[in-house]
């Protein structure tokens, strides 16, 4: 299993660097995280999807997919890819220190 | 019994044989009297069915014994046990099965059901549609043809593919294949998620010389302008676009609180098909939020096994965690050929046969997978909605004629599953 060091702590991740155990995850890592994924700083607005997708995880299990995000989080689909361009589901995710949402079938 | 549809019918009339009349009232509501055979849908825009064979009246498709309420829903009241029709009355219930669906709501894409809609930019996945796209389609002249998924969960995830299959053979059979563009635009990162079967049906697109843009999250559709531009601001032209509109639940799911998630769909346990928003509340077919497919099949296969934990539900003992995800799908390829997959929640599409190692070659084009495709029309009225089993069919995934070693991840034959 790879492994990652944020905020000095040593944590397991997957190949594509999702945390494999969302406990291991603190605030602290997450600016380090985005930073890797181009995302200079994080601001308010980054905040609040962060702490939803984490919300979501630790309530059902998974991640929400972008378009639920969208619907529940209080920021528009629009505002969530200027936040996290490369794809807010799997980026905010990784952020969060969660696994990549489910994909649906 | 919300809903008169595949997942509805089968599920009525099969609870109608295995309880008898003076113990339990089965009644079914239903918003209108006409059952329409989806997979039909597909073969509508390239003049392969006639639209009116496709549907059939809902109230001729149960068993004796069986009501058919036609109204439309308005809310359930699920602290009273209840449910609200539309035009004030309500039916108190013990069981309530939810089976209303999915439904389509272009109106959420910007743009979608704006100016070209209907005449530039249409969709199959309804009978309106299908039979706008035959026409658009029979006077298409030749240039871009984009068949694009807006965000998943759709109803059947293979259609768009078999869409696209489809068109390469009708534009080769009217002789005009070199002056249509042919694409396929998807949010996915693959033709398909599950690992072979990506690899088969995208060198199938290949083949067919149908280009793929993958990971294309559809923010915008200019039926003008003929442009789908995506959230991360990247554009696809068209002249012609066949898109697969955003499905979501239906409008009563969001009018009743606690029944449904945040898309309209119905939470469920993916083994036994009880609700999680209340014990005495089941959820069958297209309605649910399980990860298995929407499709046909996996209502058909879910409803033996939704049946026996209403039926347990009612005596009072514990249900039987026996739902494996499985869904079973021909994928018409053109050319008189179709490719066959099966799998469940455990096991994804491999190669090998169906139902055994005697039948139909499994994710491999074939003729005798065309005319099992063919075949299927018949079953679905006579052998699937009165509840019966097709013969050599389980419920639940065979895996005597499966390849398991073909695929990657796990693959392990699925446990047998006790009542948990």
């Amino acid at each position: 299993m790879p492994t990652a060091t944020y905020a000095g702590t040593e944590v397991t991740v997957n190949d594509d660097g999702f945390f494999t155990d969302p406990a291991q995850w603190t605030e602290d890592m997450a600016p380090q995280i985005a930073r890797q994924e181009s995302i200079a700083e994080l601001t308010d607005r980054h905040w609040q999807v962060i702490k939803f997708m984490r919300h979501e995880y630790e309530t059902k299990g998974t991640g929400p997919t972008v378009r639920v995000l969208g619907k529940t989080s209080g920021v528009s689909i629009k505002e969530l890819y200027q936040l996290f361009p490369k794809g807010p589901a799997k980026i905010a995710a990784k952020i969060a220190g969660i696994p990549k949402p489910r994909g649906c079938i | 019994m919300l809903g008169g549809g595949t997942g509805g019918t089968l599920a009525a009339n099969r609870l109608r044989r295995l309880l008898d009349a003076g113990s339990v009232e089965i009644v079914v509501v239903d918003g209108d009297d006409e059952h329409l055979y989806q997979p039909g849908l597909l073969f509508v825009p390239f003049g392969l069915a006639r639209p009116a064979g496709l549907v059939r009246p809902r109230r001729e498709q149960f068993r004796p014994g069986v009501l058919f309420r036609c109204a439309a829903v308005d809310r359930v009241d699920l602290e009273a046990d209840r449910v609200w029709l539309s035009d004030g009355s309500s039916l108190a219930y013990d069981v309530l099965v939810v089976a209303t669906g999915a439904r389509l709501v272009p109106e959420e894409t910007e743009g979608l059901t704006g100016p070209g809609w209907m005449e530039k930019v249409f969709t199959f996945y309804s009978l309106e549609g299908a039979v706008g796209l035959q026409a658009a389609l029979s006077r298409f002249a030749g240039g871009r043809l984009v068949v694009g998924v807006v965000d998943m969960p759709i109803k059947c995830p293979v259609a768009p593919l078999e869409f696209c299959f489809l068109a390469d053979w009708y534009f080769r059979r009217r002789k005009m294949r070199d002056r249509v563009e042919l694409t396929f635009v998807t949010p996915l990162d693959g033709a398909f998620t599950k690992a072979v079967c990506n690899r088969e049906l995208s060198g199938l697109l290949d083949d067919k010389g149908v280009s793929l843009v993958t990971e294309f999250n559809t923010g915008e559709v200019d039926g003008q302008a003929g442009r789908l531009t995506s959230f991360d601001g990247r554009e696809v032209g068209f002249d012609l676009a066949v898109m697969i509109p955003l499905h979501g639940g239906q409008a009563y799911v969001d009018r009743s609180p606690g029944l449904g998630d945040a898309l309209g769909f119905v939470p469920a346990d993916e083994r036994t098909l009880q609700s999680k928003a209340k014990p005495n509340v089941f959820v069958i077919g297209d309605a649910a939020d399980i990860p298995a497919s929407k499709a046909g099949s996996v209502a058909h296969f879910e409803g033996e096994i939704l049946v026996r934990n209403i039926v347990r539900y009612l005596a009072g003992e514990p249900l039987d965690a026996a739902f494996d995800g499985h869904t079973n799908c021909f994928i018409e390829s053109g050319f008189g050929k179709a490719l066959l997959i099966d799998f469940n929640y455990d096991t994804e599409p491999v190669t090998g046969r169906f139902p055994g190692r005697v039948g139909l070659p499994l994710l491999r084009q074939s003729r005798l997978n065309h005319l099992g495709k063919l075949a299927f029309a018949w079953l679905y009225w006579h052998v699937l909605l009165p509840g019966r089993q097709i013969p050599a069919v389980p419920s639940q995934m065979p895996t005597a004629g499966k390849r398991l070693h073909a695929a990657n991840g796990a693959t392990s034959p699925p446990e047998n599953r006790e009542a948990r």
